[in-house]
């Protein structure tokens, strides 16, 4: 387990402490401080994926966050991460990492035949392909999907926890390089709370080539000083191995921090910042020649990165090709390392020999004017082919570092709808105008010199502007079009990741795709993980050449968060399963599940379905609950009913502008059951008001609307009704309340109601007592919802388990059953009582739920006027009716449509089952059911159908009440 | 995610508040004299202007109260500070 390309030194590298991995199987070794990329390259391999179309081999590319090619699935099974990139992840004892995109293996990808046929598979062959005859598509779907592709997901559910936590700051600074780290001490000095990411394990940004000075410093110096400096400051937090991949409104941003940590893969900072500063840096730029996507062909800073960092040589002799004068500096870096310099190959003709001083003092050949026309190897590079004006040749080499200048990395700036302009010096977009509270510095503006990043980062920490005008980039000539579009450019890479070449670049000019966002999807260029992050401006400023135009007139396309790819888990945290929302319970939860309810979650509320007794089915313990309340007694928990208390002289107004019937004539002591609709004349809510006194009301909602219908009152009475004197409180956590129901329930309650006279003759149907029940201080309404004599009581929720009991105790000689919600179901289903959410789906009105005449004529109400409209009273309506089975074996298909033919195959749909259940009762399964003109069709035989289901059940068509028309049984 | 000043509670996250529509859609005085078009014209149309807009915000999580709130749909700046409805002037 030797390193063989591991040199002496290595800033981040602690050789003391050496860490095994595998990569496809085969074992290595590297170093803490390694990540997985370094120790790949110190162990010599660079063959680590399969290109996306054509299957190339391809190597490690870059440094950090702007790697394209490199990424590998690493973990196994349910811990498995596909698509991480090997320069961003920490190399950890046991590491298991593997290739994607390739098959039987790596080295012999059967897939890469795709690339002798790259002649056939040109830009746009997709769309070119797939819209031919018909079937085509789905002959080919199964093999491209599988040919093409980057990764696959997890075994498993991941079982490691994310976290996620909010912080707040007055400075938020992206990047901790010079710029960044300026700036944060500027701003922690003044006071300020700070928090700097950066994505990197240390701070400090792109590797030096050594040399720079800043403050009388030497760069590794003045960086390592800064730092200590900050992690003193108790104002300032510093997040390393985080990246700040969205930036929104009002200084909102959103992190993700990488810890690995044990029990923590991963947390997501939601930040809000009163200022931004962004320090992103640059990301160096490739050059597009013939075979610049061969494994071994690497960024020229990545190289140096690799060698200074981690003590990772990328080979033992490297060519550099370039257009810029930092190449220089780099090569005789990488020279005094210990590597050997091939050449450096200058596609400039004119270089100012001062720049080049360095590289010519080492000795190492420097050719100008000079292009490359091909690079050898096919899985390591062995060489290049190079011509000139005057020469060229091949170069024996086993590794090419390219230097193409800087893309500023502009992406926040531009997520936070800040303007770019087009330098002519620097061939990339800088920013322009940023929007207010947000300022970028150093290399992501444009500023490159070391001394000058500092100014600029301490001035944007001091919320200022730089006193002094900065030296913008070190000049670089433009993209070759000339090197890149050798043979055709066929083999000339512009995105590495999605295969794009300059021949499609061309190909997508002539046929005619101008804009850059149109180049975009129809060659893929700038998809995929790393977003355009190398290749984008390579290929706009290919395609402006092609076009004959200036890069600024073709424009980007538009950067949009995430800067890089976010974990699921990450933006999930531990919102998932019983994290997901809040519940609620009951006073009596613990009850319910210690008596064997089946709980189910309604809304945000668990509610027990009914309570299942040994040997019972489903349907057998329901019936058993539902007969129970037809022939004797029982109880339910309704205490989840939204409860709103309504006070003030205006009280019975605000009653009579919601419902669509009259409420001023109600007495003190009686109820009421009220509709309300919607502006737009939709049914939106039910339930049954009480007066409890001259002034004050009790408004019962349904459970889930509980919520929405305080906000609907109180938008009306600020905006409309402000001169309403009424107050409205919700109240329904503050009630527990338990519905008797059955012939038998006066009977039960008799034995329970202190002083309350619970006669027929004192308590009529819709009415309320106050007073006390079992010892409790309660509120008494007889109302029903079962269509059965029954009582709602309602005791503080502190009281709910005493009362629970005590009706429990009063009714056991009458054999008292507790009965959950699916029997209540039953229950208003054999009676026809709408449900909202049901019934009431947003679409129906009042007289489509046969409730017309409960809609008041005399007054106004909300939804009133739009009761008239064209098209809520147009014949053909959907209506709320009854479907019996025709045959009582027969089970209803779930969520049924209803039609005229009880055959297969398409026809036109009636209507839709609301609510179904098995009536035992009427001892065969009943429907409620909203079907065109429905109330014209009593008596007809239809079918209720469900294509997914492939089955037709015969139905007759009844009024939506099953059980007591006449009501006598709730009067008794 | 915009950041809204409760006047009751401070600045406060988005996604704390329901969006409750353009606060300029008033609900006419007497319905019952307002042709179909009028009163479809309160229910359905609303502009849609590049620029300040008034709109009302229900702070669910927090007060419970609803805001008129300016806010600029090109820029999402809020331009003014947040009202309580009942305070905002005339519907």
């Amino acid at each position: 387990m030797t390193q063989p390309f591991r040199l002496p030194g290595g800033d981040r590298i602690d050789r003391s402490q050496p860490l095994a991995f595998t990569f496809d199987g085969r074992a290595y070794e590297g170093y803490a401080g390694d990540t997985l990329a370094s120790a790949l390259i110190a162990n010599g391999v660079h063959l680590v994926s399969r290109s996306f179309k054509y299957h190339r081999p391809r190597g490690i590319v870059g440094l950090g966050a702007e790697e394209s090619n490199a990424l590998l699935r690493i973990g196994t099974g349910d811990r498995a991460e596909p698509n991480m990139r090997a320069t961003t992840v920490a190399l950890t004892d046991g590491l298991v990492a593997q290739s994607q995109n390739r098959w039987p293996s790596l080295r012999f990808d059967l897939g890469q035949a795709a690339d002798l046929l790259s002649r056939l598979l040109p830009a746009g062959f997709y769309y070119k392909t797939f819209m031919g005859p018909g079937d085509a598509w789905m002959v080919y779907e199964p093999y491209i999907r599988r040919a093409a592709g980057l990764g696959r997901p997890p075994d498993g559910a991941d079982p490691d926890p994310y976290d996620k936590r909010h912080a707040h700051a007055d400075v938020l600074i992206a990047g901790g390089g010079l710029a960044g780290l300026a700036a944060a001490l500027a701003a922690g000095r003044r006071g300020e709370r700070v928090i700097l990411a950066d994505e990197d394990i240390t701070l400090g940004g792109a590797p030096f080539a050594g040399g720079e000075m800043v403050e009388g410093l030497p760069v590794a110096d003045w960086i390592a000083g800064t730092a200590a400096k900050l992690s003193a400051m108790g104002n300032v937090r510093v997040l390393t191995r985080t990246t700040v991949v969205g930036t929104y409104d009002h200084g909102f941003a959103v992190l993700v921090e990488s810890t690995e940590r044990a029990g923590l893969r991963c947390r997501l900072w939601k930040v809000r910042a009163r200022r931004l500063v962004l320090a992103t840096g640059a990301i160096e730029r490739p050059l597009v020649f013939p075979g610049n996507d061969r494994p071994g062909v690497m960024m020229a800073s990545a190289a140096l990165g690799y060698i200074t960092r981690y003590a990772a040589a990328p080979g033992r002799r490297l060519a550099i090709v370039t257009n810029n004068d930092g190449a220089y500096r780099t090569a005789a870096s990488l020279h005094d390392s210990g590597v050997a310099i091939a050449a450096v190959l200058d596609i400039r003709n004119d270089v100012d020999p001062a720049a080049q001083e360095a590289a010519r003092q080492r000795a190492i050949p420097i050719h100008g004017g000079a292009v490359i026309t091909r690079v050898d190897g096919r899985q390591r590079v062995t060489g290049l082919r190079w011509s000139a004006a005057g020469g060229g040749g091949r170069l024996a080499c086993d590794g090419l570092c390219m230097s193409g200048g800087w893309i500023p990395t502009i992406h926040l700036h531009s997520q936070t709808r800040g303007t770019l302009r087009y330098d002519e010096a620097a061939h990339a977009f800088l920013p322009d105008r940023p929007i207010e509270g947000v300022r970028s510095v150093g290399a992501c503006a444009g500023t490159f010199d070391a001394a000058d990043a500092v100014a600029h980062g301490t001035a944007a920490g001091n919320d200022a502007t730089p006193a002094a005008p900065l030296r913008r980039a070190a000049p670089a000539a433009p993209i070759s079009v000339e090197q890149a579009f050798q043979g055709g450019g066929r083999k000339s890479f512009v995105d590495f990741q999605n295969d794009v070449t300059a021949a499609d670049i061309r190909l997508a000019a002539r046929e005619g795709y101008r804009s850059v966002e149109h180049l975009k999807r129809y060659t893929t260029l700038g998809m995929g993980t790393d977003q355009g992050k190398l290749g984008g401006l390579n290929g706009l400023s290919l395609l402006a050449a092609e076009l004959g135009c200036a890069p600024s007139d073709v424009g980007t396309t538009t950067f949009r968060p995430p800067y890089t790819p976010v974990p699921f888990g990450a933006l999930i945290g531990r919102d998932h399963g019983e994290g997901l929302q809040p519940s609620r319970y009951t006073a009596l939860h613990d009850w319910h599940a210690a008596h064997g309810a089946v709980f189910n979650q309604a809304g945000s509320w668990v509610r027990p379905l009914f309570y299942r007794r040994d040997g019972e089915s489903d349907l057998d313990a329901v019936n058993r609950e539902v007969m129970a309340v037809r022939r004797n007694v029982g109880v339910i928990d309704v205490a989840t009913l939204g409860k709103l208390d309504i006070q003030g002289p205006d009280a019975a107004e605000l009653l009579d502008r919601l419902y669509t019937n009259s409420w001023k004539k109600l007495a003190v002591g009686r109820s009421r059951y009220g509709i309300m609709l919607r502006e737009d004349g939709m049914v939106f809510d039910d339930g049954v008001t009480a007066r409890l006194g001259e002034q004050h009301y009790l408004m019962s909602t349904t459970t889930g609307n509980a919520e929405a219908v305080v906000e609907h009152i109180e938008l009306l009475l600020r905006t409309a009704w402000r001169g309403l004197r009424v107050f409205v409180t919700p109240v329904t956590e503050q009630w527990f309340a338990a519905a008797l129901a059955g012939p038998n329930a006066r009977r039960v309650l008799a034995r329970v109601a202190d002083g309350i006279d619970v006669t027929d003759k004192a308590m009529p149907h819709m009415s309320v007592r106050c007073g006390r029940v079992a010892g409790l201080t309660a509120r008494v309404f007889r109302l029903s919802f079962s269509g059965e004599l029954s009582y709602e009581i309602n005791v503080p929720s502190a009281d709910g388990p005493a009362l629970w009991q005590r009706l429990l105790d009063a009714g056991r000689v009458d054999d008292l059953m507790v009965y959950g919600t699916e029997s209540m179901g039953v229950l208003r289903i054999e009676k026809g009582h709408v449900v909202v959410g049901r019934e009431a789906d947003g679409r129906a009105t009042p007289d489509d739920l046969g409730l017309a005449k409960l809609c008041a004529t005399t007054k106004d109400y909300v939804g009133r006027r739009s009761l008239s409209l064209p098209a809520l009273i147009e014949p053909g309506r959907k209506q709320l009716v009854g479907l019996v089975v025709e045959r009582a074996d027969d089970r209803l298909p779930v969520g049924a449509h209803v039609v005229a033919e009880g055959r297969a195959g398409p026809q036109e749909s009636l209507g839709f089952i609301t609510s179904q259940a098995y009536s035992p009762t009427l001892g065969r399964p009943i429907a409620l059911a909203l079907v065109k003109a429905g109330r014209d069709r009593m008596g007809q035989r239809l079918f209720a159908t469900s294509p997914t289901a492939s089955t037709s059940v015969a139905v007759m068509v009844s009024e939506p009440v099953f059980v007591d028309p006449e009501g006598k049984r709730l009067h008794a | 995610m915009l950041s809204i000043r409760c006047p009751v509670c401070g600045p406060r996250d988005e996604d704390e508040f329901v969006f409750g529509g353009d606060a300029s859609a008033v609900r006419p005085a007497d319905p019952m004299a307002c042709d179909d078009q009028a009163w479809t014209a309160f229910l359905y149309r609303r502009d849609n202007p590049a620029g300040p807009h008034d709109e009302l915000w229900f702070h669910r999580f927090g007060c419970r109260r609803w805001l008129r709130v300016r806010r600029d749909t090109r820029s999402h700046a809020i331009v003014a500070p947040p009202l309580l409805a009942e305070d905002a002037g005339a519907p």
